[in-house]
């Protein structure tokens, strides 16, 4: 099947990106310098095109609770104008996908969730879902961009006025711009401070311009993407979450609201007495190799674990990854060595985030 | 893809070059290669003293996207190993026939450079490719 095109494609072409498939579109990997891209958004303002991602809007009156059984986000308790981060388990409580959850306005939210998973994550949402709630995929008629680095606030302020000083992290709210209503988010996939916008797609080029159009803002690939969430230690559906882990593998416990009910609670329940199997963990090399998603990783020549994503930091200067490794040796500080088919890389567990300090929990109080 | 191919250079199908000077060669990657891997992270340092065989393999290098092999565009025995690439891989974007030079070897046949492309030849090669 031919990679779809998101309405930014053109723009990206006109910035000589290199694209590849990704998920089922044609996505920007980098316009020039993957680790350009990184260090630009740590130090300035990057721009990403992640129109690809899915988003739903989801109603249901107050005192139905079919949402809130259907994800492991506490919808119903959530504030307004306010998200939270979760996700879509099956009955065995295996990840269908990682989502964020907007609550919009009473008895209205927006789901958004991963670019390759949408199709699934509709219909298993449609089928939790009870009668006098309803779901529309919004996801085609969507444009998003991210905008993240420590400067974006500057960035946004210029865009939107002093008004977005308003949003505190993981708050959202809408903004009357451009002809158009802008949902704006205050989120992101870096660590940096930043933004997420999500408008109307014919406007999208329109803003991508606009935005590009400021002297600290330069455009980031996948590729950067890649690199910044994995500094930060964020998993990536597809590769550290798949339908074969759980959130309790993946150490995800903060996330989980066990107070209420939600498909899969039972499973994890049952899991969290037996204990995990493979707990998911980050590493660091000794060196500037790079492990890659599906090298084994061995301690004491043996197997114990493999790894699920890996990059070169170019903040810390050496290789970085996350895996599965046996619980009882996934501890910070363990040393391991990753098999890479070329040859062997030392590494040591560290906790995640890798990056300490970033701008991303910014105020101006 | 523009690239750059520069004329007293040999090239292989593989993408690495040789610059010949008496009866020793210089070799790296063309800029094909280095636009094609991206940034690089990691240039295996090369052993030193080692012999290599023509087409075999030399060394690995790594990028943002792969890990890589080099293979020797000629026969010979490994005299040095460019050690600035240790702290700065970066060198062979920016500069692929110059400073981000790999190894030098030290010939054991010259005459082998008869298997090699020139730089017209590499450049229709590569032109050819996408």
């Amino acid at each position: 099947m031919e990679p779809k095109h998101t309405p930014l494609h053109n723009e990206h072409v006109r910035l000589n990106a290199v694209m590849a498939p990704f998920a089922g579109w044609d996505m920007p990997i980098h316009y020039g310098s993957i680790l350009d891209e990184a260090r630009h958004a740590r130090d300035a303002v990057s721009i990403f095109d992640t129109s690809h991602m899915g988003e739903f809007i989801v109603k249901e009156r107050a005192g139905s609770s079919s949402l809130d059984r259907a994800v492991t986000i506490p919808v119903a308790k959530m504030k307004i104008k306010r998200c939270r981060y979760g996700f879509l388990l099956t009955e065995e409580g295996k990840l269908l996908d990682d989502l964020i959850a907007y609550r919009i306005e009473d008895g209205q939210w927006m789901l958004v969730v991963n670019a390759g998973t949408v199709d699934k994550d509709f219909r298993v949402i449609q089928e939790r879902l009870s009668s006098d709630a309803s779901i529309e995929n919004i996801s085609e008629a969507t444009v998003k961009i991210d905008v993240q680095g420590p400067r974006s606030l500057e960035v946004m302020k210029a865009l939107v006025g002093d008004t977005i000083k308003k949003l505190t992290y993981y708050g959202l709210d809408f903004f009357n711009l451009m002809g158009g209503t802008f949902l704006i988010s205050r989120t992101g996939y870096t660590g940096e401070l930043g933004y997420e916008i999500y408008i109307d797609s014919r406007k999208g080029a329109d803003l991508w311009k606009q935005l590009l159009s400021h002297p600290a803002v330069k455009p980031a690939g996948l590729g950067a993407r890649d690199i910044l969430r994995l500094e930060m230690g964020l998993p990536l559906y597809g590769n550290e979450f798949t339908e074969e882990t759980t959130p309790l593998d993946g150490g995800m416990e903060r996330f989980l609201d066990m107070d209420k009910d939600f498909t899969g609670k039972q499973a994890l329940l049952e899991q969290q007495k037996r204990g995990v199997v493979r707990r998911l963990a980050g590493f660091t090399v000794d060196g500037r190799r790079t492990p890659r998603h599906g090298n084994r990783i061995l301690a004491e020549l043996n197997e114990v674990g493999f790894v699920t994503s890996g990059v070169f930091s170019p903040h810390l200067n050496r290789g970085i990854g996350m895996g599965y490794i046996d619980a009882g040796r996934s501890g910070p500080g363990g040393e391991i060595s990753i098999d890479t088919g070329k040859g062997e890389i030392r590494a040591v567990l560290e906790p995640v985030p890798f990056l300490k300090n970033t701008s991303i929990k910014y105020s101006e109080a | 893809m523009d690239i750059t191919v520069l004329d007293e250079y040999f090239y292989t199908e593989e993408h690495e070059w040789a610059k010949i000077e008496g009866k020793r060669a210089k070799i790296g990657i063309s800029d094909y290669a280095q636009q094609k891997l991206g940034d690089i992270t990691y240039v295996e340092p090369a052993e030193i003293g080692k012999g290599v065989k023509q087409f075999e393999f030399l060394t690995g290098i790594e990028s943002v996207k792969a890990a890589s092999d080099i293979y020797a565009p000629l026969s010979g025995t490994i005299v040095s190993f460019n050690d600035s690439l240790n702290q700065a891989p970066e060198l062979v974007n920016r500069s692929c026939y110059g400073e981000g030079w790999i190894v030098e070897i030290e010939l054991s046949d010259p005459g082998e450079s008869k298997n090699l492309m020139d730089a017209a030849g590499y450049r229709e090669y590569a032109g050819g490719l996408e």
